[in-house]
């Protein structure tokens, strides 16, 4: 599998020849591409078996267009280790589409360790959109540790977009100061014996913070999935809210755990967890239009985790 | 000519009867109601129609084109060109308008018949098709995007279940103008009803009570009735003697 199979799999081949989007590309343990602009800087280093990389952001910086990440293996058995280091200082603006691409994984580990500031007054967003192999044979392992500054917004999607999700061990955690917002998202389709374990975690410590978790997970065939969602608020005014939804089919199992934990009289934070399988009335709905009742479940799901 | 019958139909629910010898006789292309008051037992002959969930376990036979579909779930039945409009239409987390009527039709890649169907009700593809199928939806637009899902499908036979509720008044003639669509593309209508307006839609009308079908005529005859006598219904659904060719209630 040659590298431009990795920007043709992540659609990414029009961003990495467009001089004004800033890209990183990274395949398995080596730097196979990057681009700087104004305002951003990557200092990205090779390591055994992975890629450090320091990303800043520079105060005030806006940068327009979707910086691009491509963390892939061409690969069918490996492992990559990312260490990120992010720093979006104060007053500055930018998003990431990052794609993390293995479609060829037979035995392949995924590490990603992030560490990530979010000054005062800035934005960050993160979409992490995951292609894998369809045969399973990974593990992605990724943890981040996130700190929003005063006012600043913090907006994380996770998807699996192609694939299946072999073994995913999310494990993100975000300390929220002052009138900071978290907005995190994970959506996840678990087919066969897929594995999967979630943990997003926010601390609302400063006064008027707010933080919103959701999580979607269908846990088909023999997927086990645990979603763990926390939320802590310690200051007056704070927000929050926790929402998780997973639909088992099959034999799958699933365990939502949303721990809601407030330590102000003034602070408000409210859960929701559902689990179970298809809504009948959707299904049937859907059947009384020709769908099979297969067809009719893959709908709704495809509805659930878009 | 007859396109659907429902011979000697029992249905129980937890040990009560919910359908008592229903027998009807559905023409085909024909507009037909079902009428009566709230709990006569018209919205659970038609899920015994569709085949619901619940409402399979019957006694008796619900024959469609000569062909006894008991056995058959829903989506078997939809394929034989039957198909059933909620009165409160299921709501998707995430699934799009686009998605949910291509899902309606034969070709899913068509994006031209999805569009087609929303005009028809009068809701502006650009402004509906990349909406969710959810709670964002007023009552009345979810009502009409799921006759618009029926519109796109083109059943032979499509159960509509009151059709005008939660329908404001300014919708209500795109409901009914859909239905003489249907009708155009030779579908039988069968009306669950206890609107006087939408029963003036109908051709024929079959009335229940009590589980029972009591009467049928034109709309004329049991229309007048059930809306002197069934509107309110003072006697909770147990039908009264005859007399004079007329139930009494």
């Amino acid at each position: 599998m040659k590298i431009e199979d990795l920007y043709e799999a992540a659609e990414i081949e029009d961003a990495v020849s467009d001089p004004d989007v800033a890209h990183l590309i990274i395949n398995k343990d080596k730097i196979v591409g990057e681009n700087e602009i104004a305002g951003l800087s990557v200092n990205a280093v090779e390591i055994e078996d992975g890629v450090d990389v320091e990303v800043v952001v520079e105060e005030d910086a806006v940068i327009e267009k979707p910086v691009h990440m491509c963390f892939g293996m061409t690969q069918e058995e490996g492992l990559q280790r990312i260490i990120l280091d992010m720093d979006i200082r104060a007053g500055s603006e930018i998003g990431i589409l990052a794609h993390c691409v293995f479609p060829k994984a037979v035995d392949v580990r995924h590490e990603m360790d992030a560490e990530i500031r979010v000054g005062e007054d800035a934005e960050y967003s993160y979409l992490e959109k995951h292609i894998h192999s369809p045969k399973g044979g990974l593990e992605v392992v990724p943890k981040a540790e996130i700190m929003l500054e005063r006012r600043a917004r913090y907006k994380n999607d996770f998807e699996l977009v192609e694939g299946r999700v072999g073994e995913l061990d999310i494990d993100y955690e975000c300390v929220c100061e002052e009138d900071s917002i978290l907005e995190m998202t994970a959506k996840v389709d678990g087919k066969e014996d897929d594995d999967i374990s979630i943990r997003e975690a926010g601390d609302l410590v400063g006064e008027g913070a707010r933080g919103v978790l959701t999580t979607r997970v269908a846990a088909r065939d023999d997927t086990d999935a645990e979603v763990i969602n926390e939320l802590s608020a310690e200051a007056a005014y704070t927000r929050g809210h926790v929402d998780c939804k997973e639909i088992i089919q099959d034999r799958g199992e699933a365990r939502a755990v949303p721990i809601v934990d407030v330590h102000h009289p003034l602070a408000h934070v409210t859960h929701e967890a559902a689990i179970g399988s298809v809504d009948r009335k959707q299904l049937e709905a859907l059947m009384a239009r020709g769908l099979s009742e297969e067809e009719g479940v893959d709908l709704i799901i495809q509805g659930l985790l878009s | 000519m007859s396109v659907l019958e429902v011979r000697d139909l029992d249905l129980y629910m937890e040990d009560e009867q919910i359908l008592d010898d229903v027998n009807i006789s559905f023409e085909e292309g024909v507009v037909q109601a079902i009428v009566g008051p709230n709990g006569a037992g018209k919205s659970s002959l038609a899920f015994s129609i569709m085949g619901l969930k619940g409402y399979r376990d019957v006694e008796g036979e619900i024959v469609y084109d000569g062909e006894v579909i008991n056995d058959l779930d829903v989506s078997e039945r939809s394929k034989l060109g039957i198909s059933l409009g909620w009165q409160e239409p299921a709501r998707y987390e995430g699934l799009k308008v686009r998605d949910y009527l291509n899902a309606a039709t034969d070709d899913e890649e068509n994006e031209d018949v999805s569009r087609d169907v929303l005009e028809k009700l009068g809701m502006d593809p650009d402004e509906y098709l990349d909406r969710a199928v959810d709670s964002s939806l007023s009552g009345g637009e979810r009502k009409k995007i799921e006759m618009a899902s029926l519109l796109a499908m083109e059943p032979d036979l499509v159960l509509l279940d009151e059709p005008d509720s939660g329908i404001d008044v300014s919708s209500l003639e795109r409901i009914f103008d859909s239905i003489d669509y249907l009708v155009e593309r030779d579908a039988t209508v069968i009306l669950i009803t206890h609107s006087e307006r939408t029963l003036e839609e109908a051709n024929y009308a079959y009335l229940m009570c009590g589980g029972s079908v009591i009467d049928d005529g034109p709309i004329e005859d049991v229309g007048m009735y059930f809306e002197d006598k069934c509107l309110p219904c003072e006697t909770k659904n147990i039908p009264q003697k005859k007399e004079n060719g007329r139930y009494e209630n």
